[in-house]
């Protein structure tokens, strides 16, 4: 289709938007349903294989990027994320889209340190114990650091659960923590089984956001609690263009300088403006069915953590 | 129910549209101007060629920062190259004809069974012997201009040749050679910044041999031969090495 533009094509090339629509007018009669990557317009299908491809590409130099992008302050982020979801030993959780690990060791590191303060509190409580019930309490600490707590790390990319699983065994996380190769829009997991679903910074990614809301209500126990850390809107108008012009003009400078990918970093700008604000992602929220559903802004809304309860 | 099925599609046609022109303007520079191209805004371009020095510094294997550094600081010299290339007959034709030096290109055995010390077997021995290929040249990415993408392109091919004219190996001292006779040459910033820079991680004795040798003849070199984008090498790998080095003037080796 392009190839038939040719003599039209320095016309047109002066408004990008008519030749994109023409472009998008002929790839749209060709593919199935029309989507978006970034600021292109593709199929489904499209979007699914140049996402996968992305995140091939950049799965090595994630965290360096991440750091370098944030200045570190994704950890911060995180480390709400975990305080928020404040689990207790014995909680199983679900990472979707967890990849490298990041929410997987906050959550095992929170249960660790609540489960070593529980036992504490107990010896405290009974300091008249015998020593051999002393020692039968450390007995169980350490038989059950996490106090029978798992996570399990869900990713539909092959390379970045390869690198999580890499990071886990260098920093010694073993206990408690699985690795599934899986489909936000099609878990591989029954109903009814998690205590809390997270799924940070990835749900932008899929493609059909409804459907991945439907089965984080579906796998979710009831009383179960879902939370969604991600890139939303800012408000505030200075904010909001210091913000794009550091999204638009340093990020993917990094992205060349850092992974030597350009496009990649460029992609991913383009699809935090793509995704819905605060209010729009919450009533989907309520549409896959779930209750008391709230959000929290964090950085003046750059990121929002959004929460749901199954009822 | 239905409801949320249609919020979970992606928004209006017409939005995207608008959306999606306003911050292409402000996102890119312009519009692609030759595959692989990535416009750039000035912002970008100065970050780019800032980041990709330093990181060029840390870390001189990396071949594709000193390609981006060249890329984004060679916006004088790329242009005063083209023309000299057009102001000339052989390069004139280079500029029309635009031939790439790639391993699909070039018909290795038949060079291999040049004589010894014509350009063709000198180049294949080069490349044996240091075990490189012409196909591992970052193509241009941040040139927002098609022809001077080209004169780019041209000049990072050719480079292996002037390994081969100079008779420079391509370890640190032998790249550092070649780049003092490249920025006399092009005067594109990168080979400068690459020729002042490259010697802080060699030892004194090599420090040397560079200083009092080899730099002072691929100074006088670079200043006597004339422009060695000019030369339509692909048509001379019959010329032997030495007459093609007194046809361009570069000076007999050390």
């Amino acid at each position: 289709a392009a190839a038939g533009l040719g003599p039209a094509r320095p016309f047109l090339a002066r408004r990008p938007g008519a030749l994109r629509a023409l472009l998008g007018l002929a790839r749209g009669l060709a593919a199935g349903p029309q989507t978006h990557f970034g600021f292109q317009n593709v199929s489904e299908e499209e979007r699914r294989e140049k996402i996968y491809q992305v995140f091939e590409n950049v799965a090595e130099k994630y965290d360096v990027m991440n750091d370098s992008m944030t200045l570190g302050i994704h950890r911060v982020w995180k480390d709400i994320l975990v305080h928020k979801m404040n689990p207790s030993p014995g909680t199983l959780l679900v990472d979707v889209a967890g990849g490298t690990g990041d929410i997987a060791f906050r959550f095992i590191n929170y249960v660790r340190s609540v489960r070593e303060r529980q036992l504490q509190q107990k010896l405290k409580r009974h300091q008249n114990l015998s020593w051999q019930e002393i020692s039968k309490s450390y007995e169980e600490e350490r038989v059950k650091p996490l106090g029978d707590s798992q996570v399990v790390v869900c990713d539909i990319n092959k390379e970045m659960l390869k690198v999580g699983k890499q990071r886990a065994q260098h920093l010694g996380y073993s206990e408690g923590l699985s690795w599934v190769l899986g489909n936000a829009e099609e878990l591989p997991f029954d109903d009814d089984k998690f205590d809390v679903y997270t799924i940070a910074f990835g749900i932008r990614n899929v493609t059909r956001i409804d459907l991945a809301l439907q089965e984080a209500y579906r796998v979710l126990k009831p009383g179960g609690r879902f939370l969604c850390l991600e890139f939303s809107h800012v408000s505030n108008p200075l904010l909001s263009r210091l913000y794009d012009l550091y999204s638009f003009q340093v990020i993917p400078v990094l992205g060349e300088i850092i992974a030597g990918d350009w496009k990649s970093y460029q992609y991913l700008v383009e699809s935090i403006r793509r995704f819905p604000p605060q209010e729009e992602l919450k009533e989907m929220i309520e549409d896959a069915g779930f209750f008391k559903v709230d959000y929290q802004n964090l950085s003046s809304g750059i990121v929002a953590i959004h929460s749901g309860f199954k009822l | 129910g239905r409801a949320g099925l249609s919020r979970g599609r992606p928004r209006e046609e017409e939005d995207e549209e608008e959306e999606e022109e306003e911050v292409m303007m402000e996102a890119e520079g312009g519009f692609p101007l030759y595959p692989g191209h990535i416009p750039t805004s000035p912002l970008q371009k100065a970050l780019l060629a800032a980041g990709s020095a330093l990181a060029a510094l840390r870390d001189p294997y990396r071949h594709d920062m000193v390609a981006v550094l060249g890329e984004t600081t060679g916006c004088l010299a790329l242009p005063s190259l083209r023309d000299k290339m057009k102001h000339h007959p052989e390069g004139y034709r280079i500029l029309q004809e635009r031939p790439r030096i790639r391993l699909s290109t070039l018909d290795m055995e038949r060079l291999r069974g040049l004589p010894d010390g014509t350009l063709g077997r000198e180049y294949v021995r080069f490349l044996e012997d240091n075990k490189v290929s012409p196909d591992t040249r970052m193509p241009a990415k941040f040139v927002d201009d098609e022809e001077l993408a080209y004169v780019i392109q041209r000049y990072r091919e050719v480079h292996d040749l002037m390994h081969t004219l100079l008779g420079m190996p391509t370890n640190m001292l032998g790249e550092i050679v070649v780049k003092w006779f490249e920025a006399v040459q092009t005067g594109l910033p990168m080979c400068i910044l690459g020729a002042a820079f490259g010697p802080v991680r060699l030892n004194t004795r090599k420090l040397q041999v560079l200083a009092t040798e080899l730099v002072p003849w691929a100074i006088r070199s670079g200043r006597n031969a004339s422009c060695i984008l000019n030369i339509y090498y692909e048509q001379r790998w019959e010329q032997s090495v030495e007459s093609l080095r007194e046809e361009i003037g570069i000076l007999p080796p050390p």
